[in-house]
């Protein structure tokens, strides 16, 4: 057959693998330009909050289709779409900057209701499971309560207050008796909703931030034992250590009563005895300073 | 001879239909494109939500899903199932355009169209080379690359990219700097490669190329021996390879243009003076005569040309 001969000509035959390499390297330098901007646009910035139920960055891009229905039924405005150059996020993805517009928590959840693929997991039906992030009190230099002022806007307005943020009472070191209350965040509570950040009193940043939990919270130190939660001793029996009594080479003779050999050197005439030290000391048979 | 006589592109179809005539399939088409972009715009504009979303993804009336099907199926790659909302949009929107037409999307819907159409007008203002022609299965191997990168990225991969939605978001959600993807597909148009984005290079045009490979609408060549070879038609199409086979071809060939590169803009229609052209269906048997094969132009047709 004619057509057997030309294909399997050596000509045909080096043009047919020239053109492969040139379209596998051509498909290779494109794939991976697109790959590294593919990549690229993961890196969310730490402020850009995403929706509630928004599932985790690596697999959010792989079901956002950032389509924008997720900001039309969001009625705080809240939401946004990235815009290329002017947001950080992934362009035409939904976040939102807490310190601007929060999320007000609405009850129905509106937005991961829109959501079309399930970026926003629909699983998320009650508001208080949300978790968008989690506020950090990060300058703890000027936030009013911290200075001993008593503002507790962020505690006031959190939606979860008492849970989310508690207002710990300390000890005001710098005026020796007022008292601190301090505003901890707890992260079982926490939503990430940012009222707190958007309403510090602070002009400009606030003192109080939504953060993402990958940056906000550490791992568990799983390798310490926590004796106050877990009560079951780490060894079966335990092991039974010499008392140890006051007596040569410890320091606190003096007390609780201590004895001392002659009276002047007792630092009070009143104190009456103590115990005698069933042995002396080897010099001067004496103890004092 | 009378390859001197050069008229411009689609004159002899003004002549010969009136202006409306000759234009009428790019006049619906830009309506066409100017309806759908304007019903998204409705809400944002005027506070009008029939339409919500966008290309990628909307809701119509609060009840009509509508996804793209190459978005979600990047994000098939990309190892997400989606949620049965996007399944049912995807699954609209790709049964219509595999009846209809695939890449009817590409010329009545789709918003870089007339950016690239205005590309090409510039690019023959300018008389341009055609430039760099890459092979007519380059976007077969792109659209294959992007779906491996979003496997291998666990990202919809080409929305990183994708001048059509930048485009489109652009304009409903607000642009920011995404306006350069537009002006680079301009660009490229007009001077690095004729019909370059659109004809070569775009996957969702492959994607949706593939979708409609059976789809029912169908230019049909059916006057062919009518034809007095002023090849306007070649001039306008913007991939005129699907033309030949149609319009050369011999009696007990299909004077249809079945090729899934034709995009159903209906140009060759408007163009063509001698009406060789008209929409038809994937089913019409209708007889058409070949050309009669000739060695130089009918007089008929020089006198007209010299007029």
């Amino acid at each position: 057959m004619p057509a057997n001969v030309t294909t399997s000509s050596p000509v045909n035959r080096r043009r047919f693998l020239q053109d492969t390499a040139r379209v596998t390297a051509g498909c290779a330098v494109a794939g991976s330009f697109l790959a590294y901007l593919s990549l690229d646009a993961r890196a969310l910035p730490a402020q850009a909050i995403r929706p509630p139920g928004a599932l985790d960055e690596d697999k959010f891009l792989a079901a956002c289709i950032r389509c924008g229905l997720c900001v039309r039924d969001c009625p705080y405005d809240t939401l946004k779409l990235a815009e290329l150059g002017v947001d950080g996020p992934a362009t035409g993805t939904p976040y939102f900057t807490a310190r601007d517009v929060p999320c007000e928590m609405c009850e129905d959840i509106p937005c991961v209701v829109a959501c079309p693929t399930g970026a926003l997991d629909p699983s998320l039906t009650n508001i208080d499971d949300a978790d968008m992030g989690l506020a950090v009190l990060i300058d703890q230099e000027r936030c009013l309560n911290a200075l001993g002022l008593r503002c507790d806007v962020c505690y006031r307005v959190c939606p979860v207050i008492d849970e989310a943020i508690t207002l710990e009472r300390r000890h005001n070191e710098r005026s020796g008796h007022h008292a601190i209350f301090m505003p901890v965040v707890h992260s079982d509570a926490c939503t990430g909703c940012g009222k707190c950040e958007k309403s510090c009193v602070l002009p400009g940043e606030s003192a109080i931030k939504v953060l993402p939990r990958r940056i906000a919270m550490a791992e568990a130190a799983d390798h310490y034992k926590l004796g106050w939660e877990d009560r079951d001793p780490l060894v079966d029996e335990l092991i039974d250590l010499p008392d140890r009594l006051p007596g040569p080479g410890t320091d606190n003779l003096a007390a609780p009563g201590g004895y001392i050999n002659g009276t002047e050197a007792l630092p009070d005439p009143s104190m009456e005895g103590g115990f005698t030290p069933s042995f002396s000391l080897p010099d001067t048979g004496s103890v004092g300073q | 001879m009378s390859g001197t006589v050069h008229l411009p592109v689609g004159q002899e179809a003004i002549e010969a239909k009136g202006w409306m005539g000759a234009h009428k399939y790019l006049i619906l088409r830009r309506l066409a494109q100017l309806t759908f972009l304007g019903l998204f715009l409705l809400g944002p504009w005027f506070g009008i939500w029939w339409v919500k979303g966008n290309l990628t993804g909307s809701l119509t009336f609060e009840t009509l899903p509508l996804t793209d099907p190459f978005v979600l199926l990047q994000g098939m790659f990309a190892q997400h199932w989606p949620e049965m909302t996007a399944l049912i949009g995807a699954l609209i929107v790709g049964g219509v355009y595999a009846i209809i037409g695939g890449r009817v999307y590409c010329s009545w819907v789709c918003p870089i169209n007339p950016i690239t159409d205005g590309a090409h007008w510039v690019h023959d203002k300018l008389g341009m080379q055609k430039g760099w022609q890459p092979k007519r299965t380059t976007r077969y191997w792109i659209l294959g690359t992007v779906l491996l990168v979003s496997a291998a990225t666990g990202t919809i991969a080409w929305e990183v990219i994708n001048p059509i939605s930048m485009l489109h978001r652009g304009l409903i959600f607000g642009i920011g700097s995404a306006w350069t993807f537009v002006l680079v597909v301009f660009v490229f148009d007009v001077f690095v490669s004729r019909r370059g984005w659109c004809g070569h290079i775009c996957p969702v045009g492959a994607f949706y190329g593939l979708l409609g490979q059976k789809a029912l609408l169908r230019v049909s060549a059916v006057n062919r021996a009518a034809c007095d070879d002023c090849m306007d038609c070649f001039a306008v199409c913007p991939e005129m390879h699907v033309i030949s086979p149609a319009l050369r071809g011999k009696t007990a060939d299909t004077p249809l243009i079945l090729s899934p590169d034709c995009t159903n803009c209906g140009r060759c229609i408007d163009v063509c003076a001698v009406d060789v052209f008209k929409f038809s269906h994937r089913f019409d048997t209708a007889s058409a005569p070949g050309r009669v094969a000739r060695s130089k132009p009918l007089s008929k047709s020089g006198a007209s040309r010299a007029a």
